[in-house]
């Protein structure tokens, strides 16, 4: 079965260069994304499988033994990361086929979006296998430079104004981390993460906690902790939705994982937990004091991203099995429920004709499937029962709860309050946006049948009877994907017994490291 | 294992020289800054490994052999930022097609904030249901008056 672990990156990479050489030709480079990320899917699918019944699955890279060569490990961390988030990537590459066949591809340069979307991709799953730290900051780098085009497709104004700010503030993190990394090679003579596990370990206290603190600090940009989060509400809104939506998912919680992995394996003890939980607290009160001052709603999700970022940290921070596997519980949840609302954020855009909340009104009323495909992941996020976003949420309470310090406590009234105060800014978009009347300069219904008929190519003869189709200019590929991620939302609810003990399953296993350890070197450490 | 002194100072120059042109508004500095930064954080991964002469086999014995692995890390590193460069040069090309110049820009908030302060009234909310106009104008005034003596710059 080992087989399979190189082909999350190695399949999207290849599928990058032959979308690359079928420049011109959308409708191939439609197939061919398709298969690759499908494939990814089904592959990512079978790792889960396996690394849960035998164990860590590890590949050398080359045939070059361990402390030598690469390694990559899928254990059931990266496993289920990687399943949530190809999952995602293709949901997300649907809806931006159907939005890029809606508007003609002329608009916006399709040709190149399909092989840096799969160069993204790659990137987010080589971050998830890395087995060794450079290469995680080879990981982190392509789905970065990837994320860079991406942001700043079509460069217009806006985006090319955002995109310098995301682009030089992403260059200083990964200096950080590259300056990291020199220390850790310097201090250990390995970058092998199972191997650095003993080494690290015989360390002195000080050289280890620079070494812990620089990489935190590295991922921390990248996560999107609080305060070094401000980027992230200025770049994200000014993207296509699609990007938008696949960045929210996926990038700040490739930071997360990279923080789990490293305050797991590395160093463990919790040394650091005393400022992983205030920075916990901060990131959840201020994100979403900062969504609750929003009017927009692209800016308004953006804040709850920070915010509930926090959340992830809050778990992690506690070091018990609880905490952990609630935290990887969350970015599991996370990925899927803000993903989706970016996506629904799209077709609001799309329906209103923007997102600003002073410009929209009555889409309760004008496109009742919308409201749903809004409502529900909207409810999910602020963690109302029984959804996903309240279990994981009752699972950070309760090992809070369990570890039962001062600090602990304030996190879980910071947790609550934050919840309340997401469900209030998330109440604030459905009151205006759905709720009341329709705003005068919204597209009324006589432009919808026009969007109707230019999307007729697709569904001939369909413009007539798209009066009254609240779905009008939201094309069909649209809607499905983002239902398609709604459903997944609403899996992840019904399935949250089986997910909790996977996830439980792979926070026992991070903290008693041995399996990780002993997977990449059955014959012990070199 | 000792440090060279000459590397540990030639690091520290050009990592300062790098923040500061990083903290210039002007993205042609900005990308001196990084590519400064960059050659630091490299010599920086250079020194973690031993010197010698070329590691090859036959050629140097075992024990005067350097550590190729920094090395080829750099050689990675620096294509990375090769690459990034020829990124941000063409992002700054493009902002001065655009714009006529280079320069990094507020962001959207602060520079809604920043206006809103000029004509001294807070944010018409309208039907947003915004009830918090004090503050945000307040708020607004003191970005606006630390914000000044930057923009000149």
């Amino acid at each position: 079965m080992t087989h399979l672990v190189p082909l999350p990156v190695v399949m999207p990479l290849l599928g990058a260069a032959l979308t690359l050489l079928l420049l011109g030709r959308p409708r191939a480079q439609r197939w061919v994304s398709l298969t690759v990320l499908t494939a990814t899917v089904a592959v990512a699918a079978m790792l889960l499988v396996r690394s849960s019944l035998d164990g860590p699955l590890v590949v050398e890279v080359g045939g070059w033994a361990a402390p030598m060569g690469i390694v990559l490990v899928a254990d059931q961390l990266a496993a289920l990361m990687l399943v949530v988030s190809a999952a995602v990537t293709l949901c997300v590459l649907v809806y931006s086929i159907g939005q890029g066949m809606a508007d003609g591809d002329e608009e916006t340069p399709l040709s190149v979006y399909h092989p840096t979307y799969l160069v993204l991709t790659a990137g987010v799953c080589n971050a998830f296998l890395s087995g060794d730290l450079f290469n995680l900051y080879v990981g982190f780098e392509i789905l970065l430079v990837a994320s860079y085009v991406l942001l700043t497709l079509g460069s217009t104004e806006t985006r090319i104004r955002a995109g310098t700010t995301y682009v030089v503030v992403s260059l200083l993190s990964s200096v950080i981390f590259v300056v990291a990394i020199g220390l850790v090679y310097a201090a250990t003579g390995t970058l092998n993460l199972a191997q650095l596990v003993d080494r690290l370990d015989a360390l002195p206290d000080d050289i280890r906690l620079v070494l812990q603190g620089m990489l935190l600090l590295a991922f921390g940009i990248k996560a999107a902790v609080f305060p070094l989060s401000a980027w992230l509400p200025d770049s994200y809104p000014t993207a296509p939705a699609p990007v938008t939506a696949v960045f929210a998912g996926l990038l700040t919680k490739v930071g997360v994982y990279a923080i789990i992995r490293t305050e797991t394996l590395l160093f463990p003890g919790g040394r650091t937990s005393t400022l992983l939980l205030v920075t916990a607290v901060l990131t959840m009160v201020v994100g979403i004091l900062g969504a609750v001052a929003q009017s927009d709603i692209k800016r308004l999700l953006s804040f709850t991203l920070i915010s509930h970022i926090g959340y992830m940290l809050f778990g992690v921070g506690l070091t018990s099995s609880l905490g952990l596997s609630a935290a990887i519980f969350y970015v599991v949840h996370h990925i899927t429920i803000q993903t989706t609302l970016f996506l629904a954020a799209g077709l609001v855009e799309r329906r209103g004709g923007s997102t600003a909340l002073d410009r929209l009104g009555g889409l309760a009323r004008l496109s009742p499937l919308l409201a749903v495909l809004f409502f529900v992941p909207a409810l999910n996020l602020a963690g109302i029962p029984p959804f996903s976003g309240f279990l994981g949420k009752l699972g950070l309470v309760q090992a809070g709860i369990n570890d039962g310090g001062l600090l602990a406590w304030i996190l879980v009234a910071g947790g609550l309050v934050t919840s309340l105060l997401t469900l209030y800014a998330i109440a604030r978009v459905w009151n205006v946006a759905f709720w009341r009347a329709p705003h005068p300069e919204m597209p009324r219904v006589d432009d919808t049948d026009r969007a109707a008929r230019t999307d007729g190519a697709v569904e001939p003869g369909r413009g007539v009877a798209t009066a009254q189709n609240s779905a009008a200019t939201m094309p069909r590929l649209m809607i499905a994907s983002t239902a398609a991620l709604v459903a997944l939302g609403l899996v992840l609810t019904v399935a949250a017994g089986p997910l909790f003990e996977l996830s439980t399953d792979a926070a026992d296993d991070l903290l008693r490291r041995t399996p990780y350890v002993e997977a990449v070197f059955p014959k012990g450490t070199p | 294992m000792t440090p060279n002194l000459t590397y540990v100072i030639v690091i520290g120059v050009l990592v300062a020289a790098g923040v500061t042109l990083l903290l210039e508004r002007s993205l042609t500095r900005v990308l001196m800054g990084v590519i400064l930064l960059g050659n630091g954080a490299n010599l920086l991964l250079l020194i973690g490994g031993r010197a010698g002469g070329a590691p090859i086999v036959g050629t140097t014995s075992q024990e005067e052999m350097s550590d190729p692995l920094p090395q080829a890390m750099i050689l990675t590193a620096i294509v990375i930022t090769l690459g990034m460069t020829a990124f941000l040069l063409a992002l700054a090309y493009r902002s001065w097609h655009l714009n006529g110049h280079d320069e990094v820009q507020d962001d959207v908030e602060d520079r809604r904030i920043m206006t809103l302060a000029e004509r001294d009234e807070g944010p018409d909310g309208e039907d947003t249901g915004d009830d918090d106009d004090d503050d945000m104008t307040a708020e607004g005034e003191r970005l606006a008056a630390s914000a000044t003596p930057g923009r000149s710059g």
